[in-house]
C-alpha cells in the first residue's frame, strides 16, 4: 500500500499552518526548507490540547509519541509553565490521531526530526496561556469582580478574600470563547522551563503498568505471527499449513501482501504455528544482495562522479596544486535500528471503522494507509498510541509496514488481531540506515589547511521511492544523503569543493535511523578532518579550532568539550583522546572521547560532552538524551553490522548483532552550554560525532587509522 | 498446573515447553515484564524465582514447579521500593522498556550483594540490554537504591 504525495497534502495538515515541507532540517535554517506558509492561523483550540478535571487534574494532550526522549513531560512543563497550575497534579497522554495534532512545521501529525520541543514551544505554551485566561475570566464572571483583579497562580485564582481552584472553574471556563490574543511570559518569569525537571512517566515505567503497544490486550484479541520474505526481493510461492493449524492454540492462518500470518490464542502458539508453517519462497531476481559485492560495487563507483551537489571554485587544479594530497574511503554497514520492543500492532475492524493500537512515530500515514486498504475514511480510522518501546525512526515508516500488515491480517481473520514481531523478524524485516561508501580527496597548503575538497558519497536514498521524495528531492539529490558535510563548518575558507552523489536503488529498505545521514556524514568529516591536522603535524584540537575561527557555536563547544576533558594534560597511562563536533538538527555537539584497547578490544572510558541546543528547556532531559545518544551511536561504533548473503540478512539477534552493554557504556558527562541561539532538537544530534571521536582516540593511541564501521583493531 | 506468583497461587493450562514469560504476559495478563529477544539474551524478562532472576522468555513454565515468582507487578504496589525509589530519584527511565528487567536484575543484585561495586553493576546488569542508553543513570541508581535499603527504609 503506497501513499502519494497527494494523499498526505488532502489529509495530512488541513487544520494545521497547511503547510507540507521536509522533515530534513538543514542547518542553514528550517524556514528555508518549507514551502511558503499561509497566513499564520488562530490561536490553537486549547480544549484539543488540554482538560482540567474537576480534581483539579491538569491533563496535557500531546501531539507528539513518546519514545524515550521525554515529550511526555517537556510538552506538558510548556503548558504549566503559562497555565501556572500544580506540577504535582499534571499528567500527559498521546493524542488521538486527528488533524488538529498535525506537526507544526512538518503539517502531519508525526514525531521524528527531534522537532517536538522547538516546533511546539509556542504552541503548547500559548494553549496554557489560554486557559489561564479562561479561568481568570470564568472566576471574574463567578464573583462579578474584573479580571485584572485575580491573581493566578499555582493552580488557584484568587481575587481579594475570593478564591477557587482551576479545577472548581474548569466547567465554567471551557464555555468561554477563547482568546484572541495571549501575552506569554518573559524568560525572566519562567519557573518551570529551563529548570531540572525529572520525568512525570516515572511512576508507570518502574511498576510495569506503562501500557506498550505489545501490551495490548482485550477479550477475543488474537496474537499473530507472521512469516515474511526470507530474503529481500523474494515472493511468496505456495505455502501448506496443515501442521500450523494442528499446534494447540492456532486458529486461522491467513495470507498478507507477501507472506503467511499464524493467528492463535496467545503468542506462543502463533510462533510455534509460524515454525510449522511450509512456505515455497521465489528467490529474489538475480540472487539477491551480497555485502561483499557491493561494497566493491560502492568502492568503484566512489571513483567516479556522482550527482553534483556542491560545485565551488577549481577542484581537480586545486587538487593538483596542493602541497598535500589526501585520499580516503570510509565504508559504513547497513544497520537495524532494534528497539527494545520489537514491532507490533493491534487492529480491531467493526464495519467501516477500524481500532489500531500501536507504538507509531506516524499517526497521519498509519491512518491514511489503514484507510486505504479497508476502503474507508482516515477519520474512521482511530489510533490509539502507546507508549513506544523505543523508535529511533523504525516507527515512522512511509509505507507504514508494520501497521499496514497488521492491517490487512486482521481484516483477512475477520477478529481483532495483535501482530507481533520476534527480534529476529524485527532484525531481518529491513529498513535499515542505509550502507554507504565515502571517498574524500583533500588537498592541502603548506599550513596544512584544506585548499580543495572532493567528495564523492554512494548510498541509499531513504527517501526516493517514499510520498516523500517530490518534497524532499531535489535534481535527485536527496538531502539526508550528504548532511552534514555539503555545509561542513569546516570547508568554511576552502576555495575549491565537489561533492557528489551516487543513490544507487536496491531491493533493501532502508529508513532514517537516530540521527539520519549524519551518522556516515559526521564520521567521514571528522576523520578526514584528523587525518588532515596528524599529516600537517597539527594538534587536532589547535588545527580544527583554527578552521573554526568563523564559526563561534562549534569553536566553544569543542572548546569547552576539550577543556572539561583535560585535554592537553596527559590522559592515564594506556588512555587516548579523540574528539569530534558535530551540527545536526539545529544543535551542535562536541565530544572527547577516552578510549584503551585491552587485548585487542576498544574500550571507552569516558565521554565529555558539551551541547549547544539553544535553550535547554529541561537540563536533566537534555543530559539523559546526550548520554543515550552516545550509546546508540556507541553501538553503531563499536558493533552494529548487517551482512547480506543472497539478499538474506545474516544477523538474527542480540548475540551476533550485538549493542552496547553496561560493562560497555562510558561515564558521559554533558555540559550544556548557555546559549541564546535559536532552539535545536537534542533526541539525536549527539549520536552521530560519538564514533569518529573514538576512532581519533584509537588513532591516538595505536596510530592505526580505522575507516570502517564498525571499528575493528588489525 | 499451579504457578505460585506475586504471592497468590494460580491454575494456569498450559503446555509444558511454554516459555513462563507468555504464560506471564498471555496467560496471567502480567503485563509488566517484557519480551525482547527470546534467547536470554536482553533481560527484559527478568523475574525472580525464589529470588534468584531467571529469564522468563527460556523458562519452560513445568520447570518453575513450587518456586515462588515475583514479576515487577510484585516488588511493590506503588513504587516504593528503594530499587524503585531510587529509579525515580535519579530520573533513570526514557522509553522504560527494559526497565522492568533491569530492576528487577538489581533487586536480586542488592539481595546478594547489599553493597555492590561497579565491577558487581557490570557483572549483573551487563545481562540487561537498554537500546535508549539509560547505562550512566542506572548505575547511579543502583548505587543509589544500595544506600536506600542500608537506610532500613522499605
Amino acid at each position: 500500500m503506497t501513499l502519494t504525495r497527494r494523499d498526505l497534502l488532502r489529509n495530512g495538515a488541513a487544520g494545521a499552518a497547511g503547510l507540507v515541507v521536509a522533515f530534513h532540517v538543514s542547518s542553514g535554517g528550517r524556514v528555508a526548507a518549507a514551502q511558503p506558509a499561509p497566513a499564520a492561523p488562530a490561536l490553537p483550540p486549547a480544549n484539543a490540547f488540554l482538560r482540567i478535571g474537576a480534581d483539579d487534574s491538569v491533563t496535557v494532550l500531546l501531539a507528539h509519541s513518546e519514545m524515550g526522549q521525554g515529550s511526555w513531560t517537556g510538552l506538558a512543563m510548556m503548558v504549566a509553565e503559562e497555565l501556572d497550575c500544580d506540577w504535582a497534579k499534571v499528567r500527559s497522554e498521546h493524542a488521538p490521531a486527528a488533524p488538529v495534532y498535525a506537526h507544526p512545521v512538518f503539517g502531519v501529525q508525526m514525531t521524528g526530526g527531534s522537532s517536538a520541543t522547538w516546533s511546539e514551544f509556542d504552541r503548547y505554551r500559548t494553549v496554557g496561556a489560554m486557559a489561564k485566561d479562561m479561568l481568570i475570566r470564568a472566576a471574574a464572571a463567578r464573583w462579578k469582580v474584573s479580571p485584572a483583579s485575580c491573581r493566578a497562580a499555582n493552580g488557584v485564582v484568587t481575587s481579594g478574600k475570593n478564591e477557587l481552584s482551576y479545577g472548581k472553574l474548569a466547567e465554567a471556563a471551557m464555555k468561554l470563547p477563547p482568546p484572541k490574543t495571549v501575552k506569554l511570559k518573559d524568560p525572566k518569569e519562567w519557573k518551570l522551563i529551563g529548570t531540572p525537571v525529572r520525568r512525570i512517566d516515572t511512576p508507570e515505567k518502574i511498576t510495569g503498568k506503562a501500557q506498550f503497544g505489545i501490551d495490548v490486550q482485550f477479550p477475543g484479541l488474537r496474537v499473530a505471527v507472521v512469516a515474511r520474505p526470507p530474503a529481500f526481493g523474494a515472493k511468496l510461492g505456495k505455502f501448506d499449513a496443515t501442521a500450523a493449524l494442528k499446534v494447540p492454540g492456532v486458529e486461522q492462518v491467513v495470507q498478507t501482501a507477501n507472506g503467511v500470518a499464524v493467528v492463535a490464542k496467545h503468542f506462543w502458539a502463533a510462533k510455534l504455528g509460524r515454525d510449522a508453517l511450509r512456505v515455497d519462497w521465489t528467490p529474489p531476481e538475480g540472487g539477491g544482495i551480497d555485502t561483499a559485492k557491493q561494497m566493491a560495487e560502492f568502492h568503484a563507483k566512489a571513483r567516479t562522479l556522482g550527482d553534483v551537489v556542491v560545485d565551488k571554485g577549481k577542484v581537480d587544479a586545486g587538487l593538483a596544486g596542493a602541497k598535500t594530497k589526501l585520499v580516503s574511503e570510509y565504508e559504513f554497514p547497513y544497520l537495524a535500528h532494534a528497539p527494545m520492543e520489537p514491532l507490533n500492532c493491534a487492529v480491531k475492524i467493526d464495519g467501516d471503522r477500524c481500532e489500531i493500537w500501536t507504538g507509531t512515530q506516524f499517526q497521519t500515514v498509519d491512518q491514511l494507509v489503514a484507510s486505504k486498504i479497508l476502503g474507508t475514511t482516515p477519520d474512521k480510522v482511530t489510533i490509539h498510541t502507546m507508549f513506544l518501546g523505543g523508535g529511533f525512526g523504525r516507527r515512522a515508516n512511509p509505507t507504514s509496514d508494520f501497521v499496514s500488515e497488521a492491517v490487512i491480517v486482521a481484516k483477512a481473520a475477520g477478529v481483532p488481531v495483535k501482530v507481533v514481531w520476534t527480534r529476529e523478524d524485527d532484525m531481518r524485516g529491513g529498513y535499515y540506515r542505509p550502507a554507504y561508501v565515502h571517498r574524500i580527496q583533500a588537498g592541502l597548503d603548506d599550513k596544512g589547511r584544506p585548499v580543495a575538497w572532493d567528495h564523492v558519497v554512494v548510498g541509499q536514498s531513504i527517501v526516493a521511492g517514499t510520498p516523500f521524495e517530490g518534497m524532499m528531492m531535489k535534481h535527485g539529490i536527496d538531502p539526508t544523503s550528504v548532511e552534514g558535510l555539503a555545509e561542513s563548518p569546516y570547508l568554511e575558507s576552502t576555495g575549491a569543493i565537489r561533492v557528489s552523489l551516487h543513490s544507487p536503488r536496491t531491493a533493501i529498505p532502508v529508513l532514517w535511523w537516530r540521527s539520519v545521514g549524519n551518522t556516515h556524514t559526521s564520521f567521514a568529516m571528522e576523520s578526514m578532518i584528523d587525518e588532515a591536522a596528524h599529516a600537517s603535524g597539527q594538534d587536532p584540537l589547535a588545527y580544527r579550532m583554527a578552521l573554526l575561527k568563523e564559526k563561534p557555536r562549534h569553536a566553544a563547544a569543542l572548546a569547552l568539550a576539550a577543556d572539561k576533558a583535560g585535554w592537553g594534560t596527559p590522559p592515564p597511562a594506556g588512555h587516548a583522546r579523540g574528539l569530534a563536533v558535530h551540527e545536526s538538527f539545529g544543535s551542535i555537539v562536541a565530544h572527547v572521547a577516552e578510549v584503551s584497547v585491552d587485548q585487542g578490544r576498544i574500550r571507552v572510558h569516558a565521554v565529555t560532552s558539551a551541547v549547544d541546543c539553544g535553550l535547554a528547556v529541561n537540563p536533566l532531559s537534555v543530559e539523559a538524551q546526550v548520554q543515550g545518544s552516545v550509546a546508540y551511536g556507541l553501538s553503531a561504533a563499536l558493533y552494529g553490522k548487517l551482512t547480506l548473503a543472497g539478499g538474506q540478512v545474516q544477523e538474527s539477534n542480540f548475540h551476533d548483532y550485538p549493542v552496547v552493554r553496561m560493562f560497555d557504556m562510558p561515564k558521559v558527562t554533558v555540559h550544556i552550554i548557555k546559549s541564546g541561539a535559536k532552539m535545536g532538537g537534542i533526541g539525536e544530534p549527539a549520536t552521530a560525532p560519538i564514533a569518529p571521536a573514538v576512532a581519533n582516540a584509537v588513532f591516538a593511541l595505536t596510530k592505526q587509522r580505522l575507516r570502517s564501521l564498525p571499528l575493528k583493531l588489525a | 498446573m499451579k504457578l505460585d506468583i506475586n504471592g497468590t497461587v494460580r491454575e494456569v493450562d498450559a503446555p509444558p515447553e511454554m516459555p513462563l514469560l507468555w504464560v506471564i504476559r498471555d496467560l496471567l495478563g502480567f503485563t509488566g515484564t517484557k519480551f525482547g529477544c527470546g534467547m536470554a539474551q536482553c533481560g527484559a524478562c527478568t523475574v525472580h524465582l525464589d529470588g534468584q532472576p531467571v529469564r522468563a522468555c527460556v523458562t519452560p513454565v513445568s520447570t518453575v514447579g513450587a518456586r515462588k515468582v515475583r514479576t515487577i507487578e510484585g516488588l511493590s504496589p506503588d513504587g516504593s521500593h528503594p530499587v524503585q525509589r531510587a529509579w525515580a530519584e535519579a530520573d533513570v527511565v526514557q522509553c522504560g522498556y527494559c526497565q522492568s528487567g533491569q530492576i528487577m536484575t538489581t533487586v536480586a543484585l542488592l539481595e546478594q550483594k547489599p553493597d555492590p561495586s561497579d565491577g558487581d553493576i557490570d557483572a549483573a546488569l551487563s545481562g540487561n540490554i537498554c537500546r535508549c542508553g539509560t547505562y550512566v543513570r542506572i548505575r547511579e541508581a543502583v548505587h543509589l537504591a544500595a544506600r536506600l535499603s542500608r537506610g532500613g527504609a522499605k
